[in-house]
């Protein structure tokens, strides 16, 4: 048994120590909110955070969190920063088909956590998770906006 | 604003999710909030299952408590004939249903419909999600649907106010006695309402002038639930007692398994219910999937070569590479598609006349949620499935052959899609949902089977390639006087079908033929050369590639006359209003006519392409403007006019185009599907990259609405986008692109 700290809670679970966090969350534990999508921590889908810093858990050994925090997009609201990226992603209207949206949010979340006043370069930089629906401008808008830079909306 | 919300618990108790309830029109509801009781208007229940036997004859779109539900709360509850996957349709169907029901469409919780006749609203007769055909071919049907709904209302609302229907009207949400000021909402007269019938005079429809949401930028009804993990993909669904699969399929398709090695190894490994031997698959069940995946990975497997005749068995020998200079060279039947003038004529007048060769690659969907399929036979005798699907009644008949039962036994949910981009079609060896039927079958349990990315780009049928030989001739005064265009191609129609029908597939020339342009000598033909891959639609279809040919010629044969690609566009349509205007649009919004090359302000030398498209019935013009340093492109602008004719949503076109632009844009610069000895060479996003966010250019969009016939949102944002990224390329080297991906330039 290993025991995990997710969203402030302790979980217990019984998993080998190589099990990816992923599938943890997503099976053992029945969060959906954290999306498979390579496996390999190329896409970003399956982004937590892990003590603050955003963390691709489909590559991450459970063994390897036990004693940090976990926090997943189910408990992001809980975040005084992470609420105000989802306000953010709803008034930018971010999400299309919305699958790696769960990411994107923790992504930008663990950033201005970090960084309240990102650059440009610091967005670029942290801003990384893949989005096949080609969101990037709408979310580079939203993170903007939250770090109180202004941004040329996309038209119409 | 009301959230979109997944399935609720206690809905699911009485819809169609688990084992058959015997509800009647008059049953209890869940509502999207906390399971609260609502009278509704009806379950498509009763719909369903009369369509499933050769029930009376009903006519889509028309049964008003097929689609609607209208809960204590003035929520309102829509059944989607259309699956969302990211392009917005589920807002515009509660903007245009809810414009004549008169309820405001923040206030509608939107589902995908259950199969059935009611649902086949496209054209009025079938039911898929594409082709850009969702809002366009349903727009006036879901119209009337949502009148029709506020007819009945109103004639509910007579009975409780006691007054004639004719002094009665409505308001959002509410039917409204303007004479006494008293109303009666839309919620409380629902369970009245659901006695009334249909009124056999087909309601008024609003003027569009009064149009109160269509034509608004309405918020997406769905963004908040996306923002905060709640919304619920295939792969996201659990029932109780599931079993979780994986496999490893045939690295080629028609490869059988022989023998597994180690099979005594992996069904000893930690977690595994059981393996088992699939066509051209070994499967692991598991009580979780991280057992089943990774004991389906460690199986060592003989595969054996085909025996008898099987769909599209992969040769040991294919390789792209060699593909492509095969369909550069074949020599074949040419089926011509599309001819004007005498283009042998032109020729021999012509004062010079260029030819050129133009390829096309192999391109994944690379949607970002893999593939799923959850099969669930239930004691009754019934089986439940749960997988992404654009097509729901297409894979009911399908799943009702494969688990041998038939159809009235069989529910098919279609959960929102993780991004689609044509995916989600019927596709033989391209969708998981056999497997998982036959996994159900073995383990008598249900069974969720994922398609690991690896083993979905193996099994992903693909976007078509071509290779496209152009001759052009230009005039005396340097204009284009003939254009020939012959693509050896297989269109996805006929590879899918995996049989021609006696007629060229459009799907393989469009965007070759269909061209706007006044040309007085053309031909365009197809030399049929069968993929040895599978094949399938991808965003925009032919269009995805045949602009980018036409349109790159189009500048070759420019340059060729020494004349402006604008002027020589301009040339081409003039006596055409409508897209001159266009033309003339993005030209504007991109501040001018500058072709270049320039030096922009941070010193990097930069050129412009322009290039045009009217895929799915609607016009579109695109501006790129690019710089390349270290044999890297990169794109720092789009400008896009669009004109779809008219607008449901101004907010979610622009979204679109983006989105468009952003899928145009990789398969330009970076996407490639390429196979050597039979095998893909990449199965997953570190071999196959897909569009970074750092790549992603500003994107300027103006809509531009004609009033001419409506035409799709979905792809037609793509077309243009990858010949106008080509032509600014090919201005700024000095050196024509005449293949894709760009990748690094030599």
């Amino acid at each position: 048994m290993i025991e995990l700290t997710i969203n402030g809670q302790k979980r217990r679970v019984d998993a080998e120590g190589d099990t990816p966090l992923l599938w943890v969350l997503r099976d053992d534990l029945g969060m959906t909110g954290t999306k498979y999508g390579c496996g390999i921590a190329q896409c970003g889908a399956c982004s937590v955070m892990i003590d603050g810093t955003v963390t691709r858990s489909c590559v991450t050994p459970v063994e390897s969190v036990a004693g940090a925090q976990i926090t997943t997009i189910e408990a992001v609201e809980a975040d005084p920063v992470g609420a105000r990226v989802v306000e953010a992603w709803v008034k930018h209207q971010v999400p299309q088909c919305g699958y790696c949206q769960s990411g994107q949010v923790m992504a930008a979340t663990s950033l201005l956590k970090q960084n309240a006043k990102p650059s440009d370069a610091d967005v670029e930089a942290a801003m990384t998770n893949l989005c096949r629906c080609g969101t990037y401008n709408a979310i580079k808008a939203a993170v903007r906006d939250v770090a109180g830079l202004a941004t040329q909306e996309q038209g119409a | 604003m009301t959230e979109w919300t997944p399935l609720d618990p206690a809905l699911a108790k009485v819809l169609p999710t688990g084992d058959p309830v015997n509800v009647s029109r008059r049953g209890f509801l869940g509502s999207a909030g906390a399971g609260a009781l609502v009278l509704g208007f009806g379950l498509p229940v009763a719909a369903r299952a009369q369509a499933a036997g050769s029930a009376p004859a009903v006519t889509p779109g028309t049964r008003v408590p097929a689609f609607l539900a209208i809960n204590p709360d003035n929520t309102i509850r829509l059944q989607s004939p259309f699956a969302e996957g990211g392009q917005g349709v589920w807002t515009a169907m509660a903007q245009i249903v809810g414009e004549e029901l008169d309820a405001d469409p923040a206030t509608f919780v939107v589902e995908n419909a259950p199969t059935g006749p009611d649902y086949q609203v496209v054209y009025g007769r079938m039911r898929i999600t594409g082709g850009s055909m969702s809002v366009r071919t349903s727009y006036d049907t879901m119209r009337r649907l949502g009148a029709s709904a506020r007819a009945l209302l109103i004639q509910a609302g007579a009975q409780r106010l006691g007054v004639p229907t004719s002094q009665l009207s409505t308001q959002p949400g509410r039917v409204v006695h303007q004479a006494s000021g008293r109303s009666v909402t839309y919620g409380e007269l629902a369970p009245t309402a659901l006695d009334l019938p249909v009124p056999a005079t087909p309601p008024t429809l609003k003027d569009p002038k009064d149009f109160r949401w269509i034509g608004k930028p309405q918020a997406r009804l769905d963004v908040r639930a996306k923002s905060t993990g709640k919304a619920q993909f295939a792969i996201d669904t659990k029932v109780d007692g599931m079993l979780h699969a994986a496999v490893q399929h045939a690295p080629r398709l028609g490869l059988t398994v022989g023998k597994i090695r180690n099979e005594a190894e992996i069904k000893a490994m930690k977690g595994v219910h059981s393996v088992h031997v699939l066509d051209g698959a070994v499967a692991v069940v598991a009580q979780r999937f991280w057992h089943a995946r990774r004991a389906a990975e460690a199986a060592q497997v003989d595969w054996a070569e085909p025996t008898g005749a099987t769909y599209r068995a992969m040769p040991a020998s294919f390789s792209t590479q060699a593909h492509a200079t095969h369909l550069a060279t074949v020599q074949g039947t040419e089926e011509v598609a599309e001819t004007a003038g005498d283009v042998a004529k032109a020729f021999a007048a012509a004062k010079s006349t260029v030819s050129a060769t133009y390829h096309s690659q192999y391109l994944n969907h690379a949607q970002l949620e893999p593939p799923s399929a959850l099969a669930r036979f239930n004691a009754d005798g019934t089986l439940d499935m749960w997988f992404p699907n654009q097509a729901p009644d297409m894979f009911l008949a399908e799943v009702a052959k494969v688990a041998a039962l038939p159809p009235e036994k069989i529910r098919i949910h279609s959960p929102l899609l993780g991004g689609f981009f044509g995916r989600h079609f019927l596709y033989p060896h391209g969708n998981p949902y056999p497997q998982a039927i036959e996994l159900a079958k073995r383990v008598n349990a249900p069974v969720k089977l994922i398609w690991t990315r690896e083993e979905e780009f193996l099994r992903d049928p693909l976007r078509p390639m071509a290779a496209v030989r152009f001759r052009g001739a230009v005039d005396a005064s340097g204009m284009p006087l003939a254009i020939e265009a012959i693509s050896a191609t297989e269109g996805p129609t006929e590879g899918i079908a995996d049989k021609r029908s006696g007629q060229i597939d459009p799907t393989a020339l469009e965007g070759l033929a269909g061209k706007s342009y006044t040309l007085p000598n053309k031909r365009i033909a197809q030399i049929f050369v069968k993929s040895p891959t599978t094949v399938a639609y991808w965003r925009s279809v032919g269009n995805s590639m045949n602009d980018f040919f036409y349109e790159a010629f189009l500048d070759e044969l420019a340059d060729k006359g020494g004349q402006d690609p604008y002027a020589v566009r301009l040339h081409l349509l003039s006596g055409n209003a409508r897209l001159t205007t266009l033309l003339k649009a993005v030209v504007d919004l991109s501040g001018g006519w500058k072709r270049g090359p320039f030096k922009a302000a941070d010193g990097t030398m930069r050129a412009r392409g322009m290039a045009m498209a009217s895929p799915f019935g609607t016009q579109t013009a695109a501006i790129a403007e690019v710089s390349i340093a270290d044999g890297q492109v990169t794109v720092h602008e789009v400008w896009q006019a669009i004109d779809p004719g008219s607008v449901v949503n101004p907010a979610i076109i622009a979204a679109q185009v983006n989105s468009a632009v952003a899928l145009g844009l990789s398969q330009t610069l970076v996407e490639e599907a390429a196979y050597k000895n039979g095998e893909r060479v990449a199965r997953n996003f570190d071999g196959y990259p897909i569009l970074t966010p750092d790549r992603m250019p500003r994107v300027h969009v103006k809509i531009v609405e004609s009033g001419e016939k409506m035409g799709g949102i979905g792809e037609p944002g793509l077309p243009a986008v990858p010949p106008a990224v080509a032509n600014a390329v090919s201005r700024l080297r000095g050196q024509r692109v005449r293949s894709l991906p760009l990748g690094t330039l030599a």
